[in-house]
């Protein structure tokens, strides 16, 4: 390998992407506008399940329960309806989530002792909101109908066993959320887009460039001249380095700037993972563009890894929730591992002691890839 | 007639020629549905969990045999309470259960993983349920529609909005811009062919190929995700051959504007397939968004499309609930179509 070459070749890459006509305001408008605005959108928090009620008991305590739903934060009453089908028709129109029956006679039979039950139906297209909007709707009907026992109690004074017996067997227990008090969802979401940008940007960009190259005809030049197949690669791969370093440091400054978030551990951990991560994509890209002649099929094909990679590197649904061979799976997939380092040092704090393992499997990657790009680059076609 | 038959069949040449973009084509959409329905699931059900006990009573022993035979928990042993900041923050445990207290006033504490919301929230609310006695359950829940609460149900529709997008709009105009960048559109043009027949033998290769892609993505819903069948299946191929239509014409426009490849690509990118995946309620919620986004949503055809969908392929609703998506979707065909015809016979 020889220093000046790759010197020279590396200000010929450079010249390149300062004179291309998108690509200098892909490196730095891409990330500013993703870290702007996906935040707002990519929010997963169940908010606003509309409830629709069926009142067969119309009585003080039904209208406590729903009083007491339309005033908590997650829940909202589309309608109180006198039967179960104009409330499904509600549900079918998407204008109610989860459907809560109370059946008639409720609160005389809870007076009386015996236990009644309410009956929630939620909407499970989403599954999801289905799930987590009929657990809102029992918390608060719970409520509701344990403190109105408790009022009765006190006010009837009789029959007071039966209501303490009520009171001690829930067992209330105090939830301390680490690392992120508030639940917000948007500190989980911004080291992962950061790995997002990373991802499209390193991955793309060399894949098209190569292939430019290869479609205008320049890499002829570049094959019939003295230039070695290792000096070459790396040619095009040092700049994405530099790409993938500066895509982060502007998800850095945005988050800080205007979320407020910024990392509870050690910055250069967080810029050695980028660094090893984005040899991993650009390897990736460059081998892809190496094995395609026309732009649209490296396209597809970077693209296939690219959804598969997010998908399955649990940046949006937990790995421990896939299947055990889909467990086994993610260890092949780069990603996971940037992932697991962002959040750990963003949210947590955690130092190169708890993560070396991650490292050891970026920087294997980027070496495996680095290697697969050189051999799969030949000078002849 | 027999002219386009064989600008037809240049094309389909074209698209059958490059096997490599072919097999991508197909192998995306089918393998996105197969993740979905087998690998990933939004649910939380491994919670990894580890318990300080201390206080020593047979209600502990109770709560311990609980967590260790649930299928949602996995138990990761007793800890001290000085360790568990460190196994959390290893992300060896999700989430600790702290027993305290004296015999009559027993007092839990759950400390979760709060960097990862979800699994926060839903493992305080398993481990809640644990600890409550099962005689407190008065509220019978059962869920409409999705009883296996299957997150692919939700998804399905999502993915073929997504892949239609690319399919129709992206393929179409990247495969019009090579021909102009090449110059052979130039030789098309100045044959006796006349232009409306050349872009619409460019666009029917591409309408069947997304034909094929329906019927493909159709069998795997039905046969191997179980999505529920209906006779109303008709409804869906009418909406979504709707859809197709929409797409082409909107690959028809971009490939008007544009006159690179990369710079197709990169429209088609930017303008549609992002504002696809993020905007139009195929994985976040359209209701959780800021109100300038929603209404932003509101021009993107995937959102009507996604929404209509989900409530005939799931909620398996007569066509008078889809209505009013249908009419524009149908709305937005006709003016993006008026638009690309009339720039691209400009150019000629």
């Amino acid at each position: 390998m020889n220093i000046r070459i790759l010197r020279i070749l590396l200000f010929k890459e450079i010249q390149l992407l300062k004179r291309h006509p998108i690509v200098p305001k892909i490196i730095v408008v891409l990330p500013v506008m993703a870290m702007l605005i996906l935040p707002l959108v990519a929010n997963l928090d169940i908010r606003s399940v509309g409830v629709a009620v069926v009142d067969n008991d119309c009585s003080e305590l039904s209208r406590c329960i729903v009083s007491d739903m339309a005033a908590s934060e997650n829940l909202v009453i589309s309608g109180v309806f006198p039967r179960y089908d104009r409330a499904l028709e509600m549900v079918e129109r998407g204008d109610a989530d989860v459907i809560l029956t109370i059946p008639s006679n409720y609160s005389r039979d809870l007076e009386r002792g015996l236990t009644p039950t309410l009956a929630l139906s939620a909407n499970g297209v989403n599954a999801t909101k289905g799930m987590l909007g009929s657990r809102y709707a029992a918390q608060s009907s719970g409520a509701t109908v344990s403190r109105w026992m408790k009022e009765r109690a006190v006010y009837i004074s009789s029959g007071l066993s039966t209501v303490q017996d009520f009171q001690t067997k829930q067992d209330v227990a105090a939830v301390l959320n680490l690392y992120n008090p508030t639940l917000n969802f948007r500190n989980y979401m911004i080291p992962a887009l950061m790995v997002v940008l990373i991802i499209i940007i390193c991955g793309f960009l060399p894949t098209l460039n190569l292939v430019t190259e290869k479609e205008s005809g320049t890499i002829e030049a570049m094959n019939v001249s003295p230039v070695g197949k290792f000096t070459f690669v790396l040619s095009k791969l040092i700049p994405y380095w530099i790409i993938g370093l500066i895509v982060i440091t502007v998800g850095l400054i945005v988050g800080w700037l205007v979320y407020g978030l910024v990392p509870v551990g050690n910055v250069i951990l967080i810029y050695l993972a980028a660094i090893l991560f984005s040899l991993v994509m650009s390897g990736l890209g460059v081998t892809i563009a190496n094995r395609s002649s026309t732009i649209l099929q490296s396209i597809f094909v970077i693209f296939a890894f690219i959804v598969i990679f997010q998908l399955m590197s649990g940046l949006f649904t937990p790995i421990s929730s896939m299947p055990q061979w889909a467990q086994y799976a993610t260890y092949a997939i780069p990603p996971r591992y940037f992932i697991e380092i962002m959040r750990a040092v963003y949210l947590k704090g955690a130092t190169f002691c708890d993560l070396w393992r991650q490292y050891m499997a970026l920087a294997g990657f980027a070496v495996m890839f680095f290697i697969v790009a050189t051999f799969s680059y030949s000078k002849r076609s | 007639m027999s002219i386009l038959l064989s600008v037809i069949k240049k094309e389909a040449r074209h698209i059958t020629r490059d096997a490599r973009t072919m097999t991508i084509t197909l192998f995306i959409p089918v393998v996105l549905l197969l993740l979905f329905g087998f690998a990933i699931s939004t649910e939380v059900n491994d919670v990894r969990i580890a318990t300080v006990s201390e206080r020593y009573d047979c209600r502990t022993r109770e709560i311990i045999e609980k967590l260790s035979h649930n299928p949602y928990f996995t138990f990761k042993g007793e800890a001290e309470y000085s360790d568990i900041e460190r196994m959390l923050r290893r992300g060896e445990i999700d989430a600790a259960l702290v027993l305290r207290g004296r015999d009559n006033a027993p007092e839990y504490q759950i400390i979760t993983d709060g960097s990862n919301t979800n699994i926060a929230q839903t493992a305080a609310f398993y481990i809640e349920n644990v600890l409550r006695s099962p005689e407190q359950d008065t509220v019978l829940i059962h869920t409409l529609y999705n009883p296996q609460l299957k997150s692919a149900y939700n998804f399905v529709p999502g993915i073929m909005g997504m892949i239609f997008i690319l399919i129709c709009a992206m393929m179409t105009s990247v495969s019009i811009v090579r021909e102009k960048e090449s110059g052979t559109m130039d030789l098309m043009f100045v044959s006796p062919v006349r232009p409306s027949v050349i872009v619409i033998g460019k666009l029917i290769p591409y309408f069947i190929l997304s034909c094929i892609l329906l019927v493909a993505m159709l069998c795997i819903s039905y046969m191997l995700l179980e999505l529920p069948f209906y006779a109303r299946v008709i409804n869906v191929a009418g909406l979504s051959l709707l859809y197709i239509i929409l797409s082409l014409a909107l690959g028809l426009l971009i490939s008007s504007l544009v006159r690179s490849q990369v710079a197709a690509l990169l429209v088609s990118c930017v303008v549609l397939m992002l504002p696809v995946i993020m905007l139009s309620g195929m994985i976040f919620p359209i209701d959780n968004m800021p109100y300038l986004l929603r209404m932003i949503s509101c021009i993107i055809p995937a959102r009507w499309y996604i929404s209509a969908m989900r409530a005939i392929m799931i909620q398996q609703l007569p066509f008078q609930y889809i209505l009013r998506e249908t009419i524009i979707l149908a709305v937005m065909t006709m003016i993006i179509i008026s638009i690309a015809v009339r720039k691209t016979s400009k150019q000629k």
